[in-house]
């Protein structure tokens, strides 16, 4: 009964084209910004914003990069890690070398050099597909991580290899590095993700992701409607690594507060793509969901366990956790290839009906 | 909504024109010295026996294929090496026989993708989408619900593509290619699969778009019976030589033709 | 200038000024890429008979050694656990026929892909959580695996050859006859040609595709195993080996997927390629260069030649 659409009647194609078009998902957005925004950073442990929130939202918003590449353009790439690990050396470097200019800006700016290597690595799409372009996005991975290990200019020629993120205020307040509060840490990366995911939104839903889509589901087809190849799949290329430039800064700068380069390695490509197919490819909501799941998932196995009384080893966490992603991303693909979010579309359907059966 | 034209090309002059065009595929001649024009607001019908090369002539006036020898005249203009969505701005559209729609995506989607090469506000404007972006959006909606109304396919307006009946997906390929306001619309076999009645259905459509936008139409058809009954014009193809041309009943008494279908050999 | 005689000169002096080292790193290399093409050999099968691209094969290669030496640390004896692996392995490409690839028939091969991808994942977590993740030592020497090296003389100096690597060699030629004579004489073989070209087609024909998967699973699974004995003897066993895995694919890239030869004639040309670019041209660049050159050049030749040496051209119909 509750979530209907009766009475709900659009007078004007804008309305209609509108992105939630029923009210009722817009008050239930509505509330998630709230607890987002309010009830979280004042109700929330500190457990809860540094270890689950910051990196989720991180995540999320890589996910949301690579969903644009893989799942709304059909390109699938295995780089994501390096992209990543490009938006955060960058912006450690434009740090470094203009201390006194915004981290904000600088976060951003960031997300722009990712995009322009993201572009470089997509050329090959011109000519390769499907698998065969999967393989050169590893040659891109491989061959970024290999520089952030082996060329010291990166890591400013710091013996250990490591980069610590320096400490930067914005209005005064210290918002990265040891003294910056994980709220203000919070409020940062929310800000920046939800208006990443709403420009996001505003592409997808509108000329471009039809663009995209066209070119995912029979590029001969978008050809003969006038859609250029090229030129397309090179802007899947560097939106889809400019997110992932800003979230691997964000990792950094907002979450670990250094890094080594293993960090941007390709177990890290694998898991925001098993995020994303998990979640559901071509899903904005559902690369939040994949990121929470995948995100989640050992956080749960680590903690919930010891409160059952049964001794869990941080190794045999990491176990099963690969187990059961690795079995969880075969289930998904047979049961439901459209992941999570075709999972909560059902269940707002049979909503919709509720207390009727269809 | 008239078909917009580029040097103006007046009703009955020469739309297109294919000009001792031969393709060959690495041996194998699909199409060999082969010329017909066509004229506009026509109905053009291309037919033949299986394997006579007009799916490839299809393939090559959309720029799908470069013949090796030949030339192509489109709106007065030769035309040098042409790719597919050269031939799209150009005004040409095209549907398939296996129906090429967009999978992932609702029949709505599907036509307002067709208004893709007509949407021009930039980037910036996409990543805002309130704004030019929307008005630009609702004004192309339009166009497309004209489009939606004249096929009579409103309630499947939602629908993924990848649900709906054989005959209805035609349909939206059909008004997706209609959505390209084309001078020249390429229909290859739109009647293949269907029973009588979809049939009917879709001989009105195919006549309803040539009456009320005007547009120039070639297709390929094997039912006989819809090529009598549509076409102004048919040239007749076998094992990719062209072998008749002039009006239905021309063609239907050319003793060459009966014998091509008949399968008897020269 | 400088630049340009330390890449295009400088190198080759090298290779001339001592041949024995030249020649040392061509063996090197010639070994590497004859484990490599054992990876890719496996790929090949899979692929050749079911269309599947079976990410998981280098995970394969480490499951099975890790499954052997595992059974070795409880006190089996050595043939014995071998056996018990062989059995696991065809346990493993039944399970994979049922539950993986059986529900995912007609899928598009790019979901499949994917799905090899959680395999992979899976045996990961499955074969640390089962043997321990820490680096074990492959039982070469219970097995009956020659030990020591052979030393020769060569242009002034000596090249040692390892009696492992002989045997490595000599084992993967051995297994690359058997399997090309296989899929081309029997007839299994027509029956797994025809599976890869078209399920649907091969069902109508009565091809069982069941059984036909759990076969070529299995041989690739022996496969995997033959190779993770190689390689473990030759370095140690551990999951880190992925990473050698992944080298599979550039293999296959330049050999082509569905060929036996251009998997071998591949896994050479990296295996060598990448020995011969670290040693005379990696100092240039800051050493480990052998991450990514074997990808580079794979991407090189996607670019120019995307169905590989020996592959099958790629035709898109309209």
């Amino acid at each position: 009964m509750l979530y209907r659409e009766a009475g709900q009647f659009k007078t004007s194609y804008a309305a209609d084209m509108a992105v939630f078009p029923i009210t009722q998902d817009r008050v239930g957005l509505a509330i998630i910004l709230f607890i987002a925004a309010v009830i979280i950073p004042y109700f929330g442990s500190s457990f809860l914003i540094q270890a689950v929130m910051i990196p989720f939202l991180i995540f999320s918003l890589a996910a949301i990069g690579l969903n644009l590449l893989t799942g709304y353009t059909g390109l699938l790439s295995l780089g994501t890690g390096a992209f990543m690990g490009v938006g955060a050396y960058a912006c450690y470097k434009l740090t470094t070398y203009f201390p006194g200019v915004n981290i904000i800006v600088w976060i951003v700016v960031s997300g722009f050099f990712s995009a322009a290597v993201g572009v470089v690595f997509g050329l090959p799409s011109l000519r390769i597909k499907g698998f065969y372009l999967a393989v050169a996005t590893l040659a891109a991975q491989f061959f970024l991580s290999w520089c952030f290990i082996r060329q010291p200019w990166f890591y400013n020629y710091n013996a250990s290899g490591a980069i610590e993120v320096p400490s930067r205020t914005l209005f005064g307040i210290p918002v990265t590095g040891a003294t910056a509060s994980d709220t203000t840490r919070y409020f940062v990366v929310l800000g920046i993700v939800v208006a990443m995911t709403w420009l996001a939104s505003n592409l997808v839903h509108g000329r471009i992701g039809r663009m995209w889509m066209a070119v995912r589901d029979m590029d001969l087809a978008a050809e003969l409607i006038g859609i250029q190849l090229l030129p397309t799949k090179l802007l899947a290329f560097a939106i889809s690594s400019f997110y992932c430039g800003v979230a691997g800064a964000l990792l950094v700068f907002m979450w670990y507060g250094s890094a080594e380069p293993a960090v941007f390695d390709v177990n890290l490509s694998f898991f925001i793509l098993f995020m994303v197919i998990i979640g559901g490819l071509g899903s904005l909501t559902g690369s939040f969901f994949g990121a929470a799941l995948i995100f989640i998932l050992p956080i749960v196995l680590r903690y919930i366990p010891p409160e059952f009384g049964i001794p869990i080893q941080s190794a045999t966490v990491d176990h099963i956790q690969y187990m059961v992603i690795g079995a969880l991303i075969v289930l998904f693909l047979i049961a439901e290839p459209n992941g999570l979010a075709r999972l909560w579309q059902i269940g707002k359907q049979k909503l919709r009906v509720w207390p009727f059966p269809y | 909504m008239r078909a917009p034209s580029g040097p103006d090309v007046a009703v009955g002059d020469v739309l297109l024109s294919v000009e001792n065009v031969s393709l060959s595929f690495g041996g194998v001649n699909a199409v060999s010295d082969v010329s017909f024009d066509i004229r506009k607001g026509e109905i053009r019908a291309i037919i033949g026996p299986n394997g006579a090369g007009k799916t490839s002539m299809l393939n090559i006036i959309n720029g799908f294929y470069q013949p090796q020898h030949g030339r192509i005249t489109f709106k007065g203009e030769m035309r040098s090496k042409m790719r597919p969505h050269d031939a799209a701005h150009g005004g040409i559209a095209r549907t398939f026989q296996n129906v090429a729609l967009f999978r992932g995506m609702t029949a709505l989607d599907n036509i307002m993708a067709g208004r893709t090469l007509k949407m021009h506000r930039n980037f910036f404007w996409q990543l805002l989408r309130y704004g030019p972006a929307m008005t630009e959006e609702v004004e192309h909606r339009h166009r497309v619900e004209e489009i939606i109304d004249f096929l009579k396919i409103q309630e499947i307006r939602r629908t993924p593509v990848g649900r709906l009946p054989y005959g209805l997906q035609k349909r939206v390929e059909l008004g997706r290619a209609l959505a390209m306001e084309p001078d020249l619309l390429l229909l290859d076999e739109p009647m293949a699969g269907m029973n009588i009645e979809e049939k009917e259905d879709m001989s009105r459509f195919v006549l309803d778009v040539n009456d009320h936008y005007g547009t120039t139409i070639a297709l390929i058809e094997h039912d006989m019976g819809v090529v009598m009954d549509l076409s102004d014009r048919v040239v007749v193809l076998d094992h990719g030589i062209k072998i008749a041309d002039g009006t239905p009943d021309e063609v239907k008494s050319n003793q060459g033709v009966i014998d091509a279908y008949l399968g008897v050999a020269h | 200038m400088d630049i340009l005689y330390k890449v295009f000169i400088d190198p080759f002096m090298q290779m001339g000024a001592a041949p024995d080292l030249l020649f040392q790193t061509l063996w090197d290399g010639l070994v590497a890429g004859v484990l490599y093409s054992l990876i890719a050999l496996g790929f090949v099968l899979i692929f050749k008979a079911s269309g599947v691209f079976n990410f998981a094969q280098g995970i394969m290669v480490v499951f099975a050694a890790l499954t052997l030496v595992g059974l070795h640390e409880h006190g089996i004896p050595a043939y014995v656990a071998l056996a018990i692996t062989i059995v696991v392995m065809f346990a493993l490409a039944v399970a994979v026929e049922k539950l993986v690839l059986r529900p995912l028939v007609n899928q598009p091969d790019i979901i499949l892909f994917m799905a090899t991808f959680g395999l992979t994942y899976f045996l990961i977590g499955f074969g640390e959580l089962v043997f321990g993740g820490d680096p074990k030592v492959m039982i070469a020497d219970q097995l009956g695996l020659p030990r020591g090296a052979i030393d020769i003389k060569v242009a002034g100096g000596f090249v040692s050859l390892q009696k492992i690597d002989i045997a490595a060699t000599v084992i993967a030629s051995l297994m690359v006859a058997t399997l090309a004579i296989f899929f081309q004489k029997t007839r299994i073989g027509r029956a797994l040609r025809a599976v890869a070209d078209s399920h649907k087609a091969a069902l109508s024909v009565g091809i069982s595709l069941e059984q036909i998967w759990v076969i070529v699973w299995f041989a690739a699974g022996l496969v995997a195993l033959a190779t993770g004995i190689m390689w473990g003897a030759r370095s140690e066993v551990s999951f880190a080996l992925e990473v050698i895995a992944l080298k599979a694919l550039p293999v296959l890239i330049l050999g082509g997927f569905t060929s036996i030869p251009g998997a071998i004639v591949g896994g050479v040309i990296i295996g060598v390629g990448e020995k011969v670019g670290e040693f005379y041209w990696g100092p240039l660049l800051g050493s480990g260069i052998e991450t990514w050159l074997a990808y580079v050049i794979a991407l090189v030749f996607l670019l120019f030649r995307p169905q590989g040496l020996f592959g099958e051209k790629i035709i898109e119909r309209i």
